[in-house]
């Protein structure tokens, strides 16, 4: 009989969701197939769904999803021949419970975990493949929400996903972790996929919304997982201090319209104290793991210059052109370089950073980017040359993706005329 | 969205009794589970009300008043800020949190925290105002 507190769908898909990666990590382990493994784990949830609401949630909600997945796959004569010796004796070892089978217990689940993700992220798969993969299996989201995330279709997504899990199949990708080096090469594609969708969030290229706070906040969540998993991965914290920084302006982003609001005009008040200082503290960690800092720490060190300043003025701007500096050298992007010209603008004055912008005014890759001119534009106008600033600003808009950040590019061309009546 | 979850204080931890090695150790556990699974954000546990302090308004005045305060429900010994995909995500972690006062009832208290999404459509009439111009704005330059 359904009693009051018997637990909705919602709930038990919460419960499935929280369990997701330790689920299907497991079971990735037991049957080797990432596809069975989610297949089994999905059934698992069809039958909690059916037995739940009559049960209620069970005390161990994981381990009743795992054992009714792991008999499945047995009575399905699914049944795996190999489990390693060491694997079996851990697991019957647990049920006597005594601390040192529960350690390696623990061991056990990060390994599945860890494993699961290194196999999403793996670089055998496309960017766009990675992404989906990692979204359903590690975070649990459902094809639906993915769509809706990344504004597909959703017949896309599955499709995506399932030519993944047949790509990794016909693969034969060994089921171990790696060590040692080879376990540091796989990390940079799993942070790569993490920032992907951490800046699909942050910085939306299309649709109406400017900002999808939610993906900012899954990704973030799949960072502090890696971080748990890899602790002594520099770039992995450096990730984390780069995305909890950035998304610590979240509340001061965007105006009342959701127009974005750009970093030098944000009140700064709205910024969100908490996840600046755990970013500060996740950069701290990150810097003292590892010389000389990756990418992502160094980005991160940037986002810092700006969380520590009180007002846009007391940034230290000469520090952020440092680091900029080894960012260029790092990456050798022409975006990069495009933003060391406007730290530049800011620490030595506009026709410093101009004549950096003109510099890569034909650099190919910056062919159709919206921000070159845009950058161009803004430093136009401080040094008093409205009319091109105008033109530079309208340019900009038209290649805009984002519809606000069009309209926000419209009206500083609009403004430049505004501000001194005679443009030339 | 974030939540804060606030642990509801006792007259045990009111008197100051620390808790014991087996508390400590499964709320040391549950804290490793919450920093795995990404989500928590902060956590604190607080001294009782003895040593703390209320100020008081009422109007102009200012009155500081010393504890210890005699309300002990209505009084918190500790308190997590999570970040989670929804309330009922927030619940279920909640239920798995160990018997927080062991011998004693408590509860455990989910508060949502206000996010920039809560403030979204709350412009005030100078904002719609100004909001209207910008758009008018932006269509002539469309023209």
């Amino acid at each position: 009989m359904r009693g009051p507190d018997a637990p909705t769908r919602k709930t038990i898909e919460t419960v499935w969701r929280i369990e997701a990666a330790r689920l299907i990590g497991g079971l990735v382990r037991f049957v080797r197939s990432v596809d069975r493994a989610e297949d089994l784990a999905q059934e698992a949830l069809l039958s909690a769904l059916e037995r739940w609401p009559e049960t209620g949630i069970p005390d161990n909600p994981g381990a009743w999803l795992m054992t009714t997945a792991k008999n499945r796959a047995i009575d399905d004569g699914r049944r795996i021949a190999m489990m390693d010796a060491k694997h079996r004796e851990i697991e019957y070892g647990a049920a006597s419970s005594t601390s040192l089978d529960l350690e390696a217990l623990d061991e056990l689940v990060k390994d599945d975990v860890l494993r699961l993700i290194l196999i999403a992220c793996h670089p055998i798969l496309s960017r766009d493949a990675r992404v989906a993969l990692t979204l359903r299996l590690i975070a649990g989201l459902s094809t639906t929400e993915i769509a809706r995330a990344f504004l597909t279709e959703e017949a896309t997504v599955a499709q995506r996903i399932v030519r993944a899990k047949r790509t990794l199949t016909e693969a034969k990708l060994p089921f171990e972790i790696p060590a040692g080096e080879e376990l540091r090469a796989r990390v940079p594609p799993t942070l790569e996929v993490i920032y992907l969708v951490f800046n699909e969030g942050y910085a939306a290229t299309t649709g109406d919304n400017w900002l999808r706070p939610d993906l900012c906040d899954e990704a973030m969540r799949l960072g502090r997982m890696l971080v748990g998993l890899v602790p002594d991965d520099a770039e992995c914290h450096g990730l984390l201090a780069l995305m909890e920084l950035q998304a610590s302006r979240t509340g001061a982003r965007t105006g009342p319209s959701g127009e974005p609001v750009l970093l030098n005009d944000q009140d700064r008040a709205k910024w969100d104290r908490l996840l600046i200082t755990r970013g500060l503290a996740s950069l701290h960690r990150a810097e003292a793991l590892h010389h000389p800092l990756g990418p992502y720490t160094v980005q991160a060190a940037i986002a810092a210059c700006h969380a520590l300043a009180a007002r846009p003025e007391d940034t230290d701007w000469m520090r952020v052109v440092a680091l900029y500096d080894a960012l260029v050298e790092l990456t050798g992007s022409p975006v990069v370089e495009l933003n060391r010209a406007v730290a530049v603008s800011m620490a030595y004055g506009p026709a410093e950073g101009l004549s950096l912008v003109e510099e890569l005014s034909h650099e190919p890759a910056l062919r159709g980017y919206h921000l070159l001119p845009a950058v161009r534009g803004d430093l136009l106008l401080k040094l008093g040359r409205s009319g091109e600033a105008k033109l530079e600003f309208q340019r900009a808009a038209v290649m805009a993706t984002n519809p606000r950040e069009r309209n926000l590019l419209l009206l500083r061309a609009a403004n430049c005329t505004h501000d001194t009546g005679s443009p030339n | 969205m974030k939540v804060m979850v606030v642990v509801k204080a006792t007259k045990n931890s009111e008197a100051g009794v620390m808790p014991n090695e087996k508390l400590l150790a499964a709320m040391g556990k549950y804290n490793e589970e919450l920093v795995k699974a990404g989500i928590m954000l902060a956590g604190e546990g607080l001294h009782p009300s003895s040593k703390g302090k209320r100020i008081k308004f009422s109007g102009s005045k200012r009155t500081v008043v010393d504890g210890p305060f005699t309300e002990t429900k209505e009084l918190i010994a500790g308190f997590w800020i999570w970040q989670v995909r929804s309330m009922e995500e927030a619940v279920e972690w909640a239920r798995r949190c160990p018997d927080p006062m062991p011998g004693e009832e408590t509860e455990l208290e989910l508060r949502r925290i206000f996010g920039p999404e809560d403030f979204g459509t709350e412009l005030t009439p100078e904002l719609r105002a100004k909001d209207e111009q910008l758009r008018a704005d932006v269509e002539r330059q469309k023209r």
